[in-house]
């Protein structure tokens, strides 16, 4: 008689972290927030969002590089920069295991992947995250990575971008993980002393020392529809004010909201409105 | 009434051990000057023998010692009636968990600021137990452009078990809060000392922990995440934090050995919470020592070396 047994009444996450689970990709695609399925043909050609219910899905560096590139043509710096092991880090696995399964199940190197390309036919650096790559997590690579990038968009005279999509600092690193957000904030400073703008993209998620640092310290903050972003995870912030959150907390529309966004873009138009601000930046 | 860790626990034994002999001694008016110097050798060679054998979580341990001076006190100790509070972010409200004001320093005028935890059970909810909000690292960014203003150098006493997770704190931005100084901090044209005297914990520490010199206390820790959180993320469980605290190496030697702080300060041999006079003179003397040294650097050449002493940091392959 009733529908609404079916019906999910509550968004968000309501899960302790002790009842955690990772859930195995599918083959098929579906829609995480309304479920409708997609064919993996089907679904690349939207850029990952669902045309029903514009829900961004998760996509790595090589699909932004391929939106935002003309032409989906670039070249990629320090491409093989592998993490060390300054720690002799070892929680349930060995880091240094954890690091190589990694590259071997995702094909990537570390956690962000720089490149150098056109934008409009104007050189454009971007340093973009990979989730997959033991959560977006910020260690020494990728801080290296971000600075050398820096260096190099000041070398040839050209904006920079940080795509993020980081669940913050990777603890295996520590103290090391933990400075990166100094070393870039350093470097953030001498690329804004060069006069290039630089333009941060939060996207789902970003949290942690990724937001306590350079997400946050764009010419612009822009970020994807729905991400979220904040600097404590949902579950702490919970487990802090002991009461259920309101709804829409920590996503891009709240942050927007509270100031700390320029704008939110749809990934269909991420091209065409990154394109118009560094027009504007430049003209 | 003093506190006492379960591995200080043998010396508080001898402690009490003096005490009743002394007592004996003036009670009977029997000498008993040759027992008590025997037990005070005995105390201080244990002291030693426990103090120099700490484990890392051990050393986590003394951080959060209720008997440990926190931030005022270094301060008062240090610039006496010269210094003078000032409050408030100009914004949102004034943050209890984080303090600082100008004070002098062998006649110098210095900002001190630093996360200030409570001393009771009533104070430690008035400083929301170190864990400042967005506005707290604010007022502490004001101050520091205060500071850069007037040509004044800063030093900054960290003591942190994390910036605040609150839903205002989020509401507010605190990971722009924290981003910001960090930004800023990096190119203040004045010297900047950052002193680690309890817990550095992650992005709530280095939110004003960028420094020309940034130095831990013997017995404290620094890193991204405290072990207990460590363990839980990691091992999903809260058990293993002894584990987490070896692993994280988080303790003062490690982090110098990994050149991610440049320097240690020796605490008594008992530690700082049992002898706060010693520490104050110890942590004072280091301070003026680092700001003379900084003093005769260029201010341009103090921010550069400050920016790639820090891109230094991290290891790839």
């Amino acid at each position: 008689m009733s529908s609404n047994w079916f019906k999910r009444v509550k968004e968000g996450i309501t899960t302790s972290t002790k009842e955690k689970k990772e859930t195995p990709e599918g083959l098929w695609h579906k829609c995480d927030k309304c479920k409708t399925v997609y064919t993996l043909q089907e679904i690349q050609k939207l850029y990952w969002v669902c045309d029903r219910c514009s829900h961004h899905g998760r996509i790595g560096s090589e699909e932004y590089f391929q939106i935002l590139f003309d032409d989906g043509k670039y070249k990629e710096l320090d491409a093989k920069l592998t993490s060390g092991d300054p720690l002799d880090f070892e929680d349930t696995k060995k880091y240094t295991d954890r690091v190589k399964a990694t590259i071997k199940s995702t094909g990537l190197y570390d956690a962000i992947r720089t490149a150098a390309g056109k934008l409009d036919g104007h050189d454009f650096v971007i340093a973009c995250m990979d989730f997959d790559f033991i959560g977006g997590s910020l260690g020494s690579v990728m801080g290296e990575k971000i600075a050398r990038a820096i260096d190099h968009a000041i070398k040839i005279n050209a904006p920079f971008m940080i795509i993020s999509k980081s669940g913050g600092a990777r603890m295996m690193e520590a103290g090391f993980s933990l400075m990166q957000m100094a070393k870039v904030s350093g470097k953030l400073g001498q690329l804004s002393e060069a006069k290039l703008p630089y333009i941060s993209l939060l996207t789902h998620p970003t949290t942690g020392g990724v937001t306590a640092s350079f997400a946050m310290l764009g010419d612009l903050n822009i970020a994807e529809p729905e991400a979220l972003i904040g600097f404590a995870g949902p579950r702490v912030v919970k487990e802090t004010i002991g009461r259920d959150l309101p709804d829409g907390f920590q996503t891009s529309e709240f942050v927007l909201e509270h100031g700390f966004l320029d704008y939110i873009v749809h990934r269909g138009e991420l091209r065409d409105k990154v394109a118009l601000s560094l027009k504007l930046f430049r003209s | 009434m003093t506190t006492y860790l379960d591995f200080e626990e043998p010396i508080r034994e001898l402690e009490e051990q003096i005490a009743n002999t002394k007592e004996i001694g003036e009670n009977t008016g029997v000498d008993m000057a040759d027992k008590v110097g025997e037990l005070e050798k005995k105390l201080v060679a244990t002291t030693k023998e426990i103090f120099s054998g700490l484990s890392p979580w051990q050393r986590v341990q003394l951080s959060r010692h209720p008997d440990r001076p926190y931030t005022l006190a270094y301060i008062k100790a240090i610039a006496g009636d010269t210094f003078q509070e000032i409050h408030g972010d100009r914004g949102v409200k004034d943050d209890k968990a984080m303090v600082g004001g100008f004070g002098l320093l062998d006649g110098e005028t210095v900002m001190f600021i630093g996360q200030q935890k409570g001393v009771n059970t009533k104070m430690r909810q008035y400083r929301n137990f170190g864990m400042p909000n967005p506005e707290g690292y604010r007022k502490a960014l004001r101050l520091m452009k205060l500071a850069e203003k007037f040509n004044k150098p800063i030093v900054t006493f960290i003591d942190t078990p994390g910036a605040f997770p609150g839903l205002e704190a989020e509401e507010r931005g605190q990971g722009e809060a924290i981003a910001r100084n960090i930004y800023e901090m990096m190119r203040l044209k004045v010297p900047v000392i950052c002193i680690i005297i309890g817990e550095g914990a992650s992005g709530g520490a280095l939110g004003i922990g960028v420094g020309d010199k940034v130095v831990m206390l013997e017995n404290t820790w620094y890193s991204v995440i405290s072990p207990e959180s460590c363990s839980s993320i990691l091992w999903r469980s809260w058990e293993y934090k002894e584990r987490a605290a070896d692993a994280l190496k988080l303790t003062s030697s490690d982090m110098k050995k990994n050149g991610l702080v440049d320097d240690v300060i020796p605490e008594p041999i008992n530690g700082a919470h049992r002898n706060h006079e010693a520490i104050f003179e110890t942590v004072k003397k280091h301070i003026s020592k680092y700001l003379k040294d900084l003093k005769k650097v260029d201010p341009d050449k103090r921010i550069d070396n400050r920016i790639k002493k820090f891109s230094k940091m991290g290891v790839w392959k």
